[in-house]
C-alpha cells in the first residue's frame, strides 16, 4: 500500500484522535475548547491530537481572536476512497513483485 | 446488494509474463509463494475456503469462489468497507502467459462517506475501525 495510507491509518489508529476527527466531520468547525468539553481528555491532550491530525493533513486550523478553530479536511481521505486508482497502483506493484518471484523460482 | 445504491467499479491489470501458466499458478496458490509477492495468508485452492491476507497496514478477508487449475482463480476481497471480487485468468502464449487480474468492487455509501453525508460516515468509520483494530 502506498505511504499515504500508512500515515492515515497510523493517525486514525488512536481512538481519541479518531473521535475528534469524526466529530469535526460530523459537526463542522469547532474550537479547541468545544472539542475538549466532549473529548474526555485534557485540553493539552486534545491539542496534541489535533497537531497530529494537522500534520497528516486531516484537519486545518484557523485563528480567530484568542480562539483556534479546527475543521476536517475531507480531501485528505481521498487516498482511502479513490478506490480505482488505489487498487490499480497496488496491483501494478504486486505484478512487479510476482515477476521478481517467478524469476527467482528459476534459480 | 442493492444495485441502485451500490456503485460498481472495476480494476484490470494485465501483463504478458515470460513464464508458463503452471509456474504462475504455483505462485498464485501456494501460501509461502503468495506471501513473497502479495501478503501473508492462509490460502487454500479450495472453493468456499475462508482465508485472509495480512499486512502491517491491516487485513483483507477473503473466500475462494472458483478454482480451475492453471486457468482461473477467483476470490472475494473484503476490506475497508468495500466488497470486491478478484479474478485471475491465465492464458498460455507462445512465450509464456497472458496474466490478467480483474477486481470488481461494490462501494455502498463510499461516495457519501467521502463527501461527509451523515448517513455515510458511521458506516465508513465502523469499517475503518474494524480494520484498525486488527492492525493494532
Amino acid at each position: 500500500m502506498p505511504r499515504s495510507h500508512e500515515i492515515l491509518f497510523r493517525t486514525l489508529a488512536d481512538p481519541t484522535r479518531r473521535a475528534l476527527f469524526e466529530r469535526l466531520c460530523r459537526d463542522g468547525d469547532q474550537t479547541v475548547g468545544a472539542l475538549t468539553a466532549q473529548a474526555g481528555v485534557s485540553q493539552p491532550a486534545v491539542s496534541k491530537h489535533l497537531a497530529v491530525l494537522k500534520q497528516a493533513g486531516l484537519v486545518r486550523d484557523r485563528h480567530e481572536g484568542r480562539q483556534t478553530h479546527y475543521s476536517a479536511e475531507l480531501d485528505a481521505l481521498a487516498p482511502l476512497t479513490d478506490w480505482t486508482n488505489q487498487m490499480t497502483g497496488f496491483w501494478q506493484s504486486r505484478f512487479d513483485a510476482l515477476e521478481d518471484l517467478l524469476t527467482r523460482m528459476d534459480q | 446488494m442493492n444495485e441502485t445504491s451500490a456503485e460498481t467499479r472495476s480494476v484490470v491489470v494485465e501483463r504478458e509474463i515470460p513464464h508458463p501458466p503452471e509456474k504462475i499458478w504455483r505462485a498464485l496458490t501456494q501460501p509461502h509463494l503468495i506471501e513473497e509477492w502479495l501478503m501473508k495468508n492462509d490460502f487454500k485452492p479450495v472453493v468456499d475456503h475462508h482465508f485472509s491476507f495480512r499486512a502491517d497496514w491491516g487485513a483483507v478477508e477473503c473466500q475462494v469462489l472458483e478454482v480451475e487449475p492453471h486457468k482461473t482463480l477467483s476470490y472475494t476481497w473484503d476490506g475497508l468497507g468495500l466488497q470486491s471480487v478478484v479474478t485471475w485468468t491465465l492464458i498460455p502464449t507462445s512465450t509464456g502467459t497472458q496474466l490478467r487480474m480483474e477486481q470488481t468492487g461494490f462501494l455502498p455509501d463510499q461516495k457519501q462517506a467521502y463527501f461527509g453525508a451523515k448517513a455515510g460516515w458511521p458506516r465508513f468509520f465502523t469499517a475503518l475501525e474494524k480494520l484498525l483494530e486488527r492492525h493494532e
